[in-house]
């Protein structure tokens, strides 16, 4: 199977039915991505697929197509990803550390779509995504100055 | 990535053995706690960057980065270009490695500033040396040695320095805090791009060569072995590579039976599960069960406890003279720890050499754990301690680690062993539910002269639980002048832990919960009532024990919350503040919730303000204000849906979905300050959590009267 990942064609020896989250991590060795509750409540696993935020633990690779997947290996490539991991970094939003690839894959979808999103637009946005350490003060704070505001 | 993690981790203690300055420095016999000690935290290579080691686990409470700091500070190093390097569980080396109880600071904290700074002393005088200088001449600049206006690096003068004698710890001296240009400054955690890049290795990130990916199945009733199991069936299944049955150890707490699938890939084993079917032995803990346990709560009252655990003065006696009686019962639920990394260990076993990969709060039990499972000596295994997706006291204890073990060693494999999320919920080791009957009497004057608790908990054989015992000291012990607590214990057979803040996560809801309500049944303000039930400063308790508070700093805490949320002030219907203090973990915490109550019974809370006493010193701002804000939001968990509940034996619950957790739209703001009176430096993984739900109960009481006892609370009791 082929997929597009991080802007590199992939060949992945996965059956059809194996979510990208296991492809990922135990099949490619791409482990930044991370498995949490297998059953979509925690977003720790989410990527993107053609831009948009999705639950690689309920994502069957068959269903990836010819999707870009975009996972936090990759979010470096985006110039909003990066001003997201400089703010992520110099606000010291990591706790434990284990969600935050998933809160900043869900950060970087909303600031393309919102460059300047208020609280409400964060919380829509961000409430998929589950803190175990509680790092929500600062994840804001560092969404709000990625954004510039 | 992980193998290359451990090998640098050798890598950098041999280096340390054979080439640059090495510090091998003996405690001083005031910390004869941790005997045999040599330590050895600073290499200094000739050429290149300087290297701290950071010896303890990190689990998020940023440990790996301010003992490092304290370190750098006294070393005079240059933070930005220092690197810090994780070190393997060795305990005779370098101490307590634990990441429990919020002692790495109080424990490491002067001798890490006397490592620093003995680092500096050997680099001083290796240079005086070299340059035919006197040695007071010489000063530093961040890893330079400054002779006027001739400067060269610290490492320049390493080689001669790793010769010198190590100076004795004891003696060395330490800067005065006042010139402290590193210690008490905001930095971010060392590791924090690592982990916003997708680079950071986490325990469930281990991988080694050949390894397979393991699911072990077990009874939701603790104590069942497998009588049988279709593995033929299972073995069939794609992906899977073996199948077999783990005998149920005869120890409590020993290696659980249940059978381990090993697979291709997690997934592949996890999916096998689904097809197994096991018939189970018959187990004691079968008769578990969460209304059982509250009927016998309930009949228990009025009856006298069972254990008596302590008595000051006359309670009954007290009680009966009282100008006024109040009585109530509190009560919280088993709640389990859910950090988000699941649970789970690599392992390799080679004859009697045992290799271990874990994200562990506390290797040193777990290699004995490993060892007396197996049958090898505890020297043969070595323990990486890889960074831990979350613990909250779950990875405190290992029983993951002999699970992996010996499924490895079965499996003649290196394997990496991976529960799922209804794994880690159904196989706690939970923070013990309990009751409390409570009966105090006030004096005519309001004041509170007696207090008695019967305590409900559980354990076995006559025994508390782990973490299910209250303790003669515990708050309000010696504050009332008539006390007496005891205790009847409930069987119990499901793992019980350590989990933030243990104890003190449900008595401070306990306490300050009953404490306002003593203020409201005399007539007076709840924070006038507090400062006048802590009394005059003075010491309260042994002060040779971790137990031991000063009222003094208690009521300053208190104070200052009191002053930051504006107690007192006019507030809209509906809408209340609530207060509340707790010692813990040698930390003084207060804080005041102003929390509104829809006609509905829909609570928010607008804001809480939190007040700390930690000692004289934040060593990292950075991570000292994220403990305190996740530990105050991890205690709003506890008032909503944190609990877990038994039914024939079995844990209910499955999943977040029956567990939700505080998500980012419900997080309320947080103002934190610390007072810093002169007094030695504590940890903050823990104190900010027990004072939080009696403030938000307090508060909820102060805008609807309605008084909340029982956690999780139970909204609906709140409409209009």
């Amino acid at each position: 199977m082929k997929l597009n990942i991080n802007g590199k064609p992939v060949d992945v020896a996965a059956e059809p039915d194996m979510p990208l989250l296991w492809a990922l991590r135990d099949v490619l060795g791409m482990t930044g991505t991370k498995f949490g509750c297998g059953a979509a409540f925690c977003g720790a696993c989410t990527v993107q697929l053609d831009g948009e935020p999705v639950r690689s633990c309920q994502t069957p690779v068959s269903a990836v197509g010819t999707a870009k997947i975009t996972t936090i290996e990759g979010l470096s490539a985006s110039a909003i990803g990066r001003k997201l991991q400089d703010a992520w970094v110099a606000l010291d939003v990591p706790q434990c550390g284990y969600c935050q690839a998933g809160q900043l894959l869900a950060a970087e979808a909303l600031l393309r779509a919102t460059p300047k999103p208020s609280d409400a637009d964060i919380d829509a946005a961000m409430s998929g995504n589950l803190c175990r350490c509680a790092t929500y003060t600062r994840i804001r704070a560092a969404i709000k100055q990625a954004a510039g505001a | 990535m992980t193998i290359a993690l451990s090998r640098r981790s050798f890598l950098f203690a041999s280096a340390a053995v054979g080439g640059g300055l090495c510090l091998g420095l003996s405690p001083g016999a005031a910390d004869a706690a941790e005997p045999g000690q040599l330590n050895a935290w600073v290499v200094i290579p000739p050429t290149g960057r300087i290297r701290i080691m950071a010896s303890n686990p990190e689990v998020g409470q940023g440990i790996r980065t301010s003992l490092p700091m304290v370190i750098a500070e006294e070393l005079d190093a240059d933070w930005a270009a220092v690197e810090i390097v994780p070190t393997i569980a060795d305990a005779k080396t370098y101490g307590r490695q634990v990441a429990g109880g919020s002692q790495a600071m109080p424990t490491h904290y002067e001798n890490m500033r006397r490592v620093g700074a003995a680092a500096r002393a050997m680099i001083l005088s290796a240079a005086a040396s070299e340059w035919g200088v006197p040695l007071a001449e010489l000063q530093t600049d961040r890893g330079q040695v400054v002779h006027g206006k001739r400067r060269a690096p610290y490492g320049r003068f390493a080689a001669a320095a790793s010769a010198l004698p190590a100076p004795d710890l004891a003696k060395v001296a330490v800067k005065d805090p006042k010139s402290f240009r590193l210690i008490g400054t905001f930095q971010p955690g060392v590791n924090n791009r690592a982990i916003v890049s997708g680079q950071q290795a986490y325990g469930i990130d281990a991988v080694l060569p050949g390894m397979l990916h393991a699911a072990f199945h077990k009874s939701g009733v603790q104590r069942a072995a497998v009588k049988s199991a279709n593995l033929d069936a299972v073995k069939a299944m794609p992906g899977v590579r073996d199948a077999f049955i783990v005998p149920a150890s005869d120890e409590y707490e020993g290696l659980a039976g249940g059978v381990a699938i090993l697979a291709d890939t997690t997934w592949h084993a996890q999916r096998a599960r689904n097809g197994l079917k096991v018939e189970w032995t018959d187990s004691p803990a079968a008769a578990q069960s969460t209304t059982a346990w509250a009927a016998m709560a309930a009949a228990a009252k009025g009856k006298p406890p069972a254990l008596p655990v302590h008595s000051a003065g006359d309670a009954a006696a007290a009680l009966a003279g009282a100008a006024r009686r109040v009585s109530a019962t509190y009560e919280y639920p088993f709640i389990p720890h859910l950090p988000l990394e699941p649970i789970n260990c690599t392992a390799r076993v080679s004859g009697t050499t045992v290799e271990i990969w874990a994200p562990t709060q506390n290797p040193e039990p777990g290699r004995l754990a490993v060892a007396k499972a197996l049958g090898v000596p505890p020297e043969n295994i070595t323990i990486h301690m890889l960074r831990v997706g979350g613990g909250f006291g779950r990875r405190l204890q290992n029983d993951y680690m002999v699970e992996a073990a010996w499924i490895a060693r079965a499996a003649g494999r290196p394997v990496k062993l991976t529960w799922t999320r209804e794994d880690d919920v159904t196989q706690d080791f939970l923070r013990p539910g309990g009751w409390h009957h409570l009966e105090a009497g006030l004096d005519a004057s309001g004041r509170c002269i007696a207090w008695d608790n019967h305590f409900i908990s559980f354990g076995r054989d006559g025994k508390f639980a782990r973490a299910a015992g209250i303790g003669p000291a515990d708050f309000p012990a010696g504050m009332v002048d008539h006390f007496r607590v005891g205790a009847t214990i409930l069987p119990l057979i499901h793992t019980t832990g350590f989990l933030r803040a243990p104890g003190n996560n449900a008595f401070g809801f306990v306490t300050q919960g009953f404490i306002d309500e003593l203020a409201h049944a005399a007539g007076a303000d709840p924070l006038q009532f507090r400062r006048d039930f802590l009394g005059p400063a003075r010491i309260i308790g042994d002060p040779a024990s971790r137990g031991s508070y000063n009222t003094g700093r208690m009521r300053a805490v208190l104070d200052k919350a009191a002053a930051m949320a504006g107690w007192g002030r006019k507030l809209p219907a509906r809408t209340g503040l609530g207060i509340g203090f707790h010692f813990s973990h040698l930390g003084y915490f207060a804080n005041v919730i102003e929390a509104s109550v829809s006609t509905a019974g829909e609570v928010k809370v607008a804001k809480i303000w939190v007040a700390g006493d930690v000692g004289r010193q934040i060593v990292n701002p950075a991570g000292a204000l994220n403990q305190v804000q996740g530990s105050v939001l991890d205690a709003l968990n506890a008032c909503r849906n944190h609990a877990v509940t038994f039914a024939d034996g079995a844990i209910e619950q499955r999943n977040f979905g029956d567990l939700p957790l505080l998500r980012m739209d419900e997080a309320p703001p947080i103002e934190v300050a610390f007072l810093t009176p002169d007094y030695a430096v504590t940890g903050l993984g823990e104190p900010a959590y027990p004072a939080v739900a009696p403030a938000l109960a307090n508060a909820i009481f102060a805008a609807t009267g309605v008084r909340l006892r029982k956690l999780p609370f139970d909204f609906s009791a709140l409409k209009a």
